[in-house]
């Protein structure tokens, strides 16, 4: 629908891709959580899943390992338990991140195993820090090829990943970090609601599943209920147009052992448990085979 | 009333917060220092997660830096973007917590690997915010427990920025802050000296004598002219944290291996 309105001008490459997305764009569908994960993610794909430790789309991961995805490349600020399991299952070739860690606990023991001794495979890492992927994603959303910000001065993770350079400010000539902007194959989210006709609304901490939703060329979004109209709400609610969207799908409790503001709380026993569970490669695989391969 | 050095180390640190301090608050223990704080001495003090949550007020410590529990207290909720953007690099902030495996004589400090990066024999979990609260913050606390494997002589990898491997970097790259203003560990309390940035123990916890200093410290550490005793904590800070703890424990369940 958006095709037959005018159009204010475009700009180079990332507009081209624009008319793309719009076209693409035009039919969002309700999914099952299987189709949806079977149409839109595919083997070698950039993949967001995001969720700054709330609204963390489980569900979603759980059908990517059991679609048996490959070399994928899974971008995520905090890995978290659902990376540690995607990369203890071999479905990850690299991992863009900023903070590897079981939040509170300690270590992501199949991060680490694969970051110390390659297995179930070597992982590639491309390492930042916090203020850098979430002014990535940012830029991925605005449009624009790179991000810049006052950051890693004196750090030496603009040592060790090739994607952090410098430039100056053309006016006061202050150093300033620069990175590419993310523009992910595919963004995953889990959110509260969808309404009829499929837009999306988010609330609690939103972390940037916005941005990695507007940075990406096509979204997934899992959501705890469907519901005929949002009803009540502020005026500044987030709330993401169903245009923006590829696939809507409903998927209760999807977010667990994370959370869903006003569903269900995080599960922080589960947290510390993992730490056992995953600490050793055959309590990891019996872990997976019960309860998310089975 | 005794007490525990974990203890000792986080009244310490909430002691150096102030009622107007806008703090910048990491998972740990520089979450219960700052809560400490705020539910003693510095009742306004404005705590801020990464996670978006401004002047929130936990009645639980959180065990991640985005609980529900930080969300549903806080005055307002912000996405993640807009925390690093307009509230950290925006110059907002006027304290940030920080620790980290290893920490070095200028304060800086690494999150990343031990080991060499390429083949780490310890992979740590990285920078998370780390890296730019060090420069985007007024100035820095930094809390960690002593010990020769983690105060070192060099860092493994330099992940957030103190003054620098000279002692005088903050200043050659044209950052305005102050970087490490105080190091609150179980044995004493540091801070660096004012000629060299070299972070110098300026009190030592009761008990604690300048030799266990030495032996867990990986450089050759020095000491102020004037060395303090830092004063005990007091039955009621003990019985505020002590509650807070419990009331933690209750809420996250058994097996809680925190500190």
């Amino acid at each position: 629908m958006c095709d037959n309105r005018p159009r204010p001008p475009l700009y180079a490459n990332i507009a081209r891709e624009r008319d793309i997305r719009a076209a693409g764009f035009s039919g969002m569908e309700f999914l099952s959580l299987k189709d949806a994960i079977g149409r839109h993610v595919k083997d070698g794909d950039q993949v967001a899943l995001e969720g700054f430790t709330h609204l963390i789309p489980f569900a979603a991961g759980h059908e990517i390992i059991r679609q048996g995805r490959r070399d994928l490349t899974l971008i995520r600020m905090t890995p978290d338990l659902i990376y540690d399991q995607m990369i203890g299952m071999g479905t990850a070739r690299k991992l863009v991140f900023s903070w590897g860690g079981n939040p509170g606990v300690g270590s992501l023991h199949r991060f680490r195993d694969a970051v110390e001794r390659g297995w179930p495979a070597p992982l590639e890492i491309v390492e930042h820090s916090h203020a850098a992927m979430a002014h990535a994603y940012e830029a991925g959303a605005a449009g624009m090829p790179c991000a810049f910000f006052r950051g890693y001065l004196g750090s030496d993770l603009a040592r060790v990943n090739g994607d952090i350079r410098f430039v100056r400010c053309p006016f006061t000539g202050e150093r300033l970090a620069c990175i590419p902007a993310f523009r992910p194959d595919v963004a995953i989210i889990h959110a509260q609601k969808a309404d009829r006709e499929g837009n999306v609304l988010i609330e609690g901490i939103v972390g940037v599943q916005k941005e990695a939703v507007l940075a990406a060329r096509r979204a997934v979004v899992t959501v705890e209920e469907w519901v005929d109209d949002f009803g009540p709400r502020s005026s500044n609610a987030v709330i993401l147009p169903a245009w923006t969207l590829t696939a809507v799908v409903v998927a209760p409790n999807g977010a667990r052992p994370s959370y869903a503001h006003g569903y269900y709380a995080r599960d922080n026993a589960f947290y510390i448990a993992w730490d056992r569970i995953a600490r050793e490669r055959e309590t990891f695989l019996a872990w997976m085979r019960e309860n998310v391969l089975g | 009333m005794t007490y525990t050095p974990a203890e000792m180390m986080t009244v310490a640190a909430a002691r150096a917060l102030g009622d107007g301090d806008i703090c910048f608050v990491g998972i740990g223990l520089p979450s219960a220092a700052c809560n400490l704080a705020r539910l003693t001495h510095a009742p306004r003090i404005h705590l801020i997660y990464e996670s978006g949550t401004l002047g929130t007020k936990p009645e639980v410590l959180p065990l991640s830096i985005g609980d529900g529990e930080l969300c549903e207290t806080a005055l307002t909720t912000v996405p993640v973007p807009e925390v690093f953007r307009y509230w950290l690099q925006g110059g907002r902030i006027t304290v940030g917590f920080l620790s980290g495996a290893q920490v070095d004589r200028f304060g800086n400090l690494n999150s990343t690997v031990v080991g060499d990066y390429a083949k780490p024999r310890v992979r740590l979990p990285g920078s998370g915010g780390a890296t730019e609260i060090a420069t985007g913050c007024g100035q820095i606390f930094i809390v960690m427990r002593h010990g020769a494997r983690s105060f070192v002589k060099q860092l493994d990898f330099l992940t957030s920025l103190g003054h620098g491997r000279t002692g005088r970097e903050r200043r050659e790259l044209g950052i305005r802050t102050k970087g490490p203003a105080l190091l609150v560990s179980d044995l004493c309390i540091m801070r660096p000296d004012p000629e060299t940035n070299e972070l110098t123990v300026t009190s030592l916890h009761p008990g604690i004598a300048r030799e266990q200093v030495r032996e867990n410290t990986g450089w050759d550490v020095r000491f102020a002219e004037r060395v303090a005793e830092t004063e005990p904590p007091r039955a009621m800070e003990l019985e505020v944290l002590r509650d807070l703890h419990a009331r933690t424990a209750r809420a996250h369940g058994p097996a809680d291996g925190r500190e």
